[in-house]
C-alpha cells in the first residue's frame, strides 16, 4: 500500500543543524468536565547533536509536548494551535498515512513504562521485526538478523536466544533496552525518551542513561529527554527546558540553568533537592502550594499563586520569554526592565553577566 | 541513647506455587540492626532487595518466619493478634502509594479515626476534637474532614496518610517509601513535615526509600539491603563519603547529581547485570555474581555483618582490602 503513496520522507530539507521548530504549540483535551489546556503555548528548537532535556512535575505538560510532536495525542485532545516544524515538513498538518512514513523512521519514542510498552503475546523479535519491515525493504530472514544484531547493540545478552522469547521473560531494565532498540531500529534522526527510567532502579537508570548517550553518538541522532529528574537532566542534558502548567519557564544550556537559575519555579525545583554536606542538616527549602489545575489554570503566570516573589501583573498576563543571554532565557516578569529590584534576586545575577 | 526496636535475624520467606513447582522466595534472609529512640533509620536498596517486606514484618503486617523484634526489649515477633493489641498502637506505618493506602468509600475523618475507633479512646466531640488537631498537625484544614480521598492530591494524600498513623500517638512510625510517588515540589513539604513531626512527639522513623540523596537528608543511620540480606550499615554521613561494600560503592556512584560539572559518569562504577532472583539463592556472599571483586570463596561462604570501623558495619569478606585508608588505621592502632 505504501507504494502507492506518495513518499514524503523524499523531499524533507533541514536549514543549516535546525531539526525541529516547534512554535507556540497548543495541545486541548476536550472532556466532559471542559478543555484542559495541557500544553499552552510552547516554543523551542532542536538542533543537531544535542540532548535537550524537558524538566517538569506531573501535569506540566512535558508529556503531552512530546505526543503532540510524534502526532500521538489521544481523543478527546488534539493540537488546537501552533506548529511543529521538521526540516519542511510541517507536522500538524500531515495526515495519519504521512506521519506513519515519518514515526519510527525519522523521529521515534522511548515510553516511560516498558512493563505496559511492549505487547505481551507477540515475542520480541515479531515485535522488532514488525517495525524494520515497516520502514525497510529488508526480507523477513534480514529482518530477524537486524533484531538480533539491535539486541545485541542494546547491551542484551544471548540476544539470538532472547529474540524468540516473550516480553514477560524479561526485566523491567531488559524491557526498556528492548524498547530503546526498537526506537533505534532505523537510525531514526530525532528520539524522543519518555521518562525512560522512571519506572528503574538507579543502578539500572545509569545503565539505561548511558546506552541511550552511546546509541546517540554512534547513530549521530538528536535526542530529546523528558523526564522530572534534575540528576538526569544535569547528567547528559546538553540544553534544558523547564515547564510548568503547560508552559515554558525557563530555557537555558545546562550548566547555566544549575548554576544562573533565573526563574523562581526552577530556583525553587532545585532548592527543594537536598544538598548533603557532612555534619550539616540543613533544611529543605519546599515550594508551597500545589501545582495548578488545568481545568481552572490560574490567569497570568501558572506558577504565581506559589511565587514567592509574586507582583501584579503576574496574575494578569503570562510573562513572554525575557532573554537572558545567548543560551538563556527565562518568562518571568522580573526579568522586564520595568520590574522592581528584589534584593539578593534574579537581577544581580543578571547584572553580572 | 537506647534501642527503641532491635532487630535480631529477622526472616520472611514466602512459599510460591503447589506440589512440585513450590518454591521459598527468601524475601528478607536474616537480617539484625536496632534502631534508637528518636532517630530515623533509613533502609535502602533496589526493587526487589526486601525494604519493603522488612518493614511489613518489623510493623507485624506480615508474620515473620524467623528471628526477633524487640520493641523495647520485648520480643513481638512471635504475638498472637490479640497479644499485639497493646503494641499495634505505638507501631504505625505510612504506605508508599497515597492513592492504593486510603479506603476511597471512607471520608477522611473516618480515615484518620479508624485506628482511635477501633481502640475506643475517644467519641463523640473528643474524637471530632482529635480529627481536628490531627488534620492541623499535617497542614490540612479542618474542612476536608468530610470529603473523600479521591478530592486530594497526591501530597494531601500522604498527609492524611500521616494523620492516620499519628492518631494512636505511635512510638516508631514505618514510612514505606512516602514521598516516591510526589512530585519533587511536594517532597520537600512532605520530608520537612515529618522532620517536624519526629522534633515535637519524639518520634523514631524507619525510613524505607530508594531515592537516595533524600535518604542521607533524612536519616541518621542507614542500612544497605540486596536480595534479602543487609550489606553494610553506617552512619548516613560516613556510608555516603566512604562506602565499604562494593555493592553501597556502586549504588552511591549511580546516582545522578544535580550539578552538570560534575557528572558522576565519568567515575561511575557501573554495574553490570541486574539483582538475582530471590527463589533459591546460591550459597555464599549474595552480591558475588555482580561484584568485581569476587574472589572463590565469596560464592562459598556467606560473609557476616561485622564492625569494620566504630558503628561502621559491612558485610564482604575483603571489605578492608577495597579502602586504602582502612589499613592506614590499622597500622597505625597497634
Amino acid at each position: 500500500m505504501r507504494l502507492f503513496q506518495e513518499d514524503i520522507l523524499k523531499n524533507i530539507q533541514f536549514e543549516d543543524d535546525l531539526i525541529l521548530k516547534v512554535d507556540h504549540l497548543q495541545t486541548t483535551f476536550y472532556t466532559h468536565m471542559g478543555q484542559v489546556k495541557a500544553v499552552r503555548g510552547v516554543s523551542f528548537d532542536l538542533r543537531k547533536g544535542e540532548i535537550l532535556g524537558i524538566v517538569g512535575e506531573s501535569g506540566s505538560g512535558k508529556s503531552v509536548t512530546a505526543m503532540s510532536i510524534m502526532g500521538l495525542v489521544d481523543e478527546p485532545g488534539r493540537v488546537s494551535g501552533g506548529s511543529i516544524r521538521y526540516g519542511n515538513l510541517e507536522l500538524t498538518k500531515l495526515k495519519d498515512s504521512e506521519m506513519n512514513q515519518l514515526r519510527g523512521k525519522e523521529i521515534s519514542m522511548i515510553f516511560q513504562d516498558p512493563m505496559t510498552s511492549l505487547n505481551p503475546v507477540f515475542t520480541i523479535g515479531q515485535q522488532l521485526k514488525e517495525v524494520i519491515l515497516t520502514h525497510t525493504s529488508l526480507t523477513g530472514a534480514e529482518a530477524h538478523e537486524r533484531a538480533i544484531q539491535l539486541l545485541r547493540m542494546v547491551g542484551i545478552p544471548e540476544p539470538e536466544l532472547r529474540v524468540r522469547q516473550y516480553p514477560h521473560q524479561f526485566s523491567g531494565g531488559m524491557r526498556q533496552r528492548v524498547m530503546i532498540a526498537m526506537a533505534v531500529s532505523c537510525n531514526p534522526k530525532v528520539l524522543i525518551a519518555d521518562e525512560p527510567t522512571t519506572a528503574l532502579d538507579v543502578t539500572i537508570q545509569a545503565q539505561i542513561l548511558e546506552l541511550i548517550q552511546n546509541l546517540k553518538t554512534k547513530l549521530d541522532s538528536t535526542v530529546i529527554l523528558i523526564t522530572h529528574d534534575l540528576g538526569v537532566v544535569s547528567e547528559i542534558c546538553t540544553k534544558v527546558n523547564v515547564m510548568y502548567g503547560g508552559l515554558v519557564m525557563e530555557s537555558s544550556d545546562v550548566i547555566d540553568l544549575f548554576e544562573n537559575p533565573q526563574h523562581p519555579y526552577t530556583n525553587g525545583l532545585l532548592q527543594s533537592v537536598p544538598i548533603n554536606v557532612r555534619g550539616e542538616k540543613a533544611r529543605l527549602i519546599p515550594i508551597d502550594g500545589t501545582p495548578p489545575d488545568l481545568l481552572k489554570p490560574p490567569s497570568g503566570c501558572p506558577f504565581s499563586p506559589r511565587c514567592p516573589h509574586t507582583m501584579g501583573i503576574c496574575q494578569k498576563e503570562a510573562a513572554p520569554l525575557f532573554r537572558i543571554n545567548d543560551r538563556h532565557c527565562a518568562a518571568c516578569w522580573l526579568h522586564s526592565p520595568e520590574a522592581p529590584q528584589v534584593p539578593g534576586y534574579v537581577q544581580s545575577k543578571v547584572g553580572e553577566e | 541513647m537506647s534501642a527503641m526496636l532491635e532487630i535480631k535475624n529477622l526472616k520472611k520467606h514466602f512459599i510460591t506455587g503447589h506440589g512440585k513447582g513450590r518454591k521459598v522466595l527468601t524475601a528478607v534472609d536474616g537480617i539484625s540492626f536496632s534502631i534508637r529512640k528518636g532517630e530515623t533509620f533509613g533502609l535502602v536498596g533496589e526493587s526487589g532487595c526486601g525494604k519493603t517486606t522488612a518493614g511489613r514484618t518489623i510493623a507485624r503486617l506480615y508474620n515473620p518466619t524467623d528471628g526477633q523484634i524487640l520493641f523495647e526489649g520485648v520480643d513481638i515477633a512471635k504475638m498472637t493478634d490479640r497479644e499485639l493489641r497493646s503494641y499495634r498502637p505505638k507501631l504505625q506505618m505510612i504506605f508508599q502509594d497515597p492513592y492504593a493506602s486510603l479506603n476511597p468509600r471512607m471520608t477522611v475523618q473516618d480515615i484518620i479515626a479508624e485506628g482511635i475507633d477501633t481502640y475506643k479512646l475517644a467519641k463523640g466531640e473528643e474524637r471530632q476534637e482529635r480529627i481536628y488537631q490531627l488534620l492541623d498537625k499535617v497542614g490540612l484544614k479542618r474542612e476536608h474532614a468530610t470529603r473523600y480521598p479521591h478530592e486530594f492530591s497526591g501530597g494531601q494524600r500522604q498527609r492524611i496518610g500521616i494523620a492516620r498513623a499519628l492518631a494512636l500517638n505511635p512510638e516508631v512510625i514505618v514510612c514505606d517509601e512516602p514521598i516516591s510517588a510526589l512530585d519533587v515540589s511536594i517532597q520537600a513539604q512532605v520530608v520537612n513535615m515529618l522532620e517536624d513531626l519526629q522534633k515535637e512527639f519524639n518520634l523514631t522513623y524507619l525510613f524505607i526509600a530508594h531515592d537516595l540523596s533524600m535518604v542521607r537528608h533524612i536519616s541518621d543511620r542507614i542500612g544497605v539491603m540486596y536480595l534479602g540480606k543487609m550489606m553494610e550499615i553506617a552512619g548516613s554521613d560516613d556510608l555516603y563519603e566512604e562506602p565499604l561494600h562494593p555493592y553501597t560503592q556502586s549504588l552511591l556512584s549511580s546516582i545522578p547529581l544535580a550539578n552538570p560539572r560534575q557528572k558522576n559518569f565519568l567515575n561511575r562504577i557501573m554495574l553490570e547485570g541486574e539483582i538475582g532472583s530471590p527463589i533459591n539463592p546460591k550459597p555464599g556472599c549474595r552480591f558475588a555474581s555482580r561484584c568485581r571483586y569476587a574472589k572463590p570463596d565469596c560464592f562459598t561462604v556467606s560473609p557476616e555483618l561485622r564492625e569494620l570501623r566504630p558503628d561502621h558495619f559491612v558485610s564482604c569478606h575483603y571489605a578492608e582490602n577495597l579502602v586504602p585508608n582502612v589499613k592506614k588505621e590499622e597500622k597505625i592502632q597497634p
